[in-house]
């Protein structure tokens, strides 16, 4: 399943620095293997460079009228209009104009997964490094405590504490989404560590003498990263879908914050009047999943051949 | 194995007891006072009186033992009565629990009746292009939020066609039939994404498994390629199959949740969800318990399964 790492079955060479740059670059030449692509991971690769553009120049793009601005009430434009040439996909039912609100809602689905990844990419090689290195008494009952956290539903637990809080800003959002999903990146953080740390490098670096603190920090902590990275870009579309989930459920960024996930929850009051306010930022949700999903596959598939030839 | 066991069985109460325990200081540290959902704001005025509820609630008692005593109930089986309608938890949870476990199994069959085929056939058609659309299609439906798929099965289906009601549900008590139509549409919606997982683990698994010298062999003795295929390639990955249906649940509880809410179903999951808005804590404490128990007994007994069945397991660790 996804949680399996995707770099560490390779056999590290003779030298350690020889054996983490070849990793690094491993990992750093399946992705600017743009040209290798096949055309729909090409598509895939352009649309999440539109999407992440759009996110961030959303306030400088010029024409791009206020997301939250509603039209009609100075008469100025239509309760779910179609097309139009100052609306390009319309408006949605209180008349605020649906692109922009695509555009305002891409950047808290990717503030959302960027920040939640990044937690967890650093929370996993931390304590997965220290964990899966250390061993013995620590690791076993940080395990125990990340199986506690396996077993409690995600969802449920995200909603519980989303609503007892009062305010739900979107820094909120990213913590506590945090504290949900760094056990699966201890998880394969940890998996990584035990993996490096039977290595020879390291047995030859016990044997001169290094001390643990710098074996951790320079022989196990940059051969997890690549792992737990890995992983990250596997959660970036599970991130996206839950914070539109949530955003659905209405315990996202708070209202009128355009969010994908709110923008779909307010079209379905006026489904059978208008379906378009549905379908764009379903459309946009979908894809943009779909485009993490096919790169880290096409990744995969690639680290996979080369570790294999290596 | 009666020693590993146990340890899986211990390993079983006590994350039970964890989760417990942070469910009930979360309840109780998060920001939103119990008193609230019990008197009206404005009745807060009379201080003797919200002392007295509070007394009468046990409200005032140090948090560590309002959990003992409710850890004391929870295992007779008492989960204490709801702050918001003064019912039983338990009778709450005995009434909803069916809705939410037909829906979820509903979706599990259905996922499995559909995708041991689709699985099948795309192995057995490994990189040509019945597997190529397939593998396409189940990437496609791996990226599917849940709540997106139940729209469009709302908007097809039932606004268009009318074929399923939109919202709300039928008692099996009112007959098979009424009940199929109101459980078709939440299944679905949960099983397409459950469809892509499963076939994607099968097909894997049985391009491995064809590769094996006893496949070749099976060819040799003249054996048809359907029977094989079923016979031969089906059965070791049954196994990976079960581990992941197990693994599955957890999302597949998040999943119903977010179908209940879409269609208006009144199982567990709107119940939980109504409740965390109440502030009703001993329902929230109640369902997470039952939700959490019923996901980790699954892992167990899938665990467990794993180690019958596979001796392998069983001598390594």
């Amino acid at each position: 399943m996804s949680s399996t790492p995707l770099t560490t079955t390779a056999v590290g060479p003779a030298t350690e620095e020889g054996d983490s740059a070849l990793r690094a670059g491993r990992f750093a030449r399946a992705l600017v293997g743009f040209g290798k692509m096949p055309w729909l991971t090409k598509c895939c690769s352009l649309w999440l460079i539109i999407v992440v553009l759009a996110a961030v120049l959303a306030d400088v793009i010029p024409g791009l009228p206020d997301p939250n601005y509603q039209g009609f009430i100075f008469g100025e434009a239509k309760t779910n209009d179609g097309p139009s040439a100052s609306h390009w996909l319309g408006t949605d039912n209180v008349s605020r104009d649906i692109l922009s609100r695509l555009i305002y809602g891409a950047r808290v689905s990717l503030i959302f997964s960027i920040s939640g990844v990044c937690i967890g990419v650093f929370v996993g090689c931390v304590l997965g490094s220290i964990s899966g290195f250390l061993q013995g008494f620590a690791d076993s009952a940080l395990m125990s405590f990340v199986d506690v956290m396996l077993s409690f539903p995600a969802l449920v637990g995200l909603l519980f504490v989303s609503t007892m809080l009062e305010s739900r800003g979107l820094a909120t959002l990213c913590l506590i989404t945090a504290i949900f999903i760094w056990p699966r990146f201890t998880r394969v953080g940890r998996a990584a560590a035990l993996s490096v740390a039977g290595q020879d490098f390291v047995t030859a670096a016990k044997a001169i003498g290094t001390s643990r603190r710098r074996i951790l920090v320079r022989e196990i902590l940059p051969n997890v990263f690549p792992a737990v990275l890995a992983f990250g870009l596997v959660s970036m579309a599970i991130l996206v879908i839950l914070e539109s989930t949530l955003s659905f459920l209405g315990l996202g960024v708070e209202i009128p914050t355009a969010s994908w996930g709110g923008m779909i929850a307010q079209a379905r009051q006026d489904l059978l009047i208008n379906v378009w306010p549905l379908i764009w930022p379903s459309v946009t949700l979908v894809f943009t999943v779909y485009s993490f999903n096919n790169i880290v596959d096409w990744l995969r598939e690639r680290v996979a051949v080369r570790s294999a030839a290596l | 194995m009666s020693k590993m066991i146990a340890g899986r069985l211990t390993r079983l109460v006590l994350t039970l007891l964890v989760v417990s325990f942070v469910t009930f200081v979360g309840v109780n540290v998060l920001p939103g006072d119990a008193i609230n959902a019990l008197i009206p704001i404005e009745a807060q005025q009379d201080q003797e009186f919200v002392e007295q509820v509070r007394e009468e609630w046990g409200l005032n008692d140090p948090m560590i033992v309002r959990y003992g005593r409710w850890l004391g109930d929870a295992v007779q089986g008492d989960l204490g009565d709801s702050i918001v309608t003064g019912q039983p938890v338990t009778d709450e949870i005995t009434h909803r629990l069916p809705i939410t476990l037909e829906i979820m199994f509903v979706a599990i069959g259905l996922s499995l009746l559909l995708a041991i085929p689709i699985g099948l056939l795309s192995a057995y058609r490994e990189g040509r292009r019945p597997d190529r659309v397939i593998s396409g299609v189940a990437q496609v439906g791996l990226s599917m939020p849940i709540f997106v798929t139940g729209l469009i099965l709302i908007y097809v289906f039932a606004l268009k066609l009318h074929w399923f009601p939109a919202t709300g549900w039928n008692r099996l008590s009112n007959g098979i039939g009424p009940n199929l139509k109101t459980v078709a549409l939440p299944a679905l919606s949960l099983a397409i994404t459950e469809v892509a997982v499963y076939t994607r683990v099968l097909r894997s698994d049985v391009i491995t498994t064809l590769k094996e010298n006893y496949i070749l062999s099976a060819r040799a003795k003249g054996l048809t390629d359907r029977y094989i295929l079923f016979r031969h390639g089906l059965r070791p990955s049954l196994l990976t199959l079960v581990t992941v249906v197990g693994l599955s649940v957890g999302t597949l509880i998040g999943g119903t949740l977010v179908v209940e809410y879409l269609f208006a179903i009144p199982g567990l999951g709107k119940r939980i969800f109504s409740a965390i808005y109440q502030r009703d804590f001993m329902m929230v404490q109640g369902i997470t318990i039952l939700i959490t128990a019923f996901y980790v007994v699954i892992n167990t007994v899938v665990d467990l399964a794993y180690m019958v069945v596979d001796p392998r397991i069983r001598r390594t660790s």
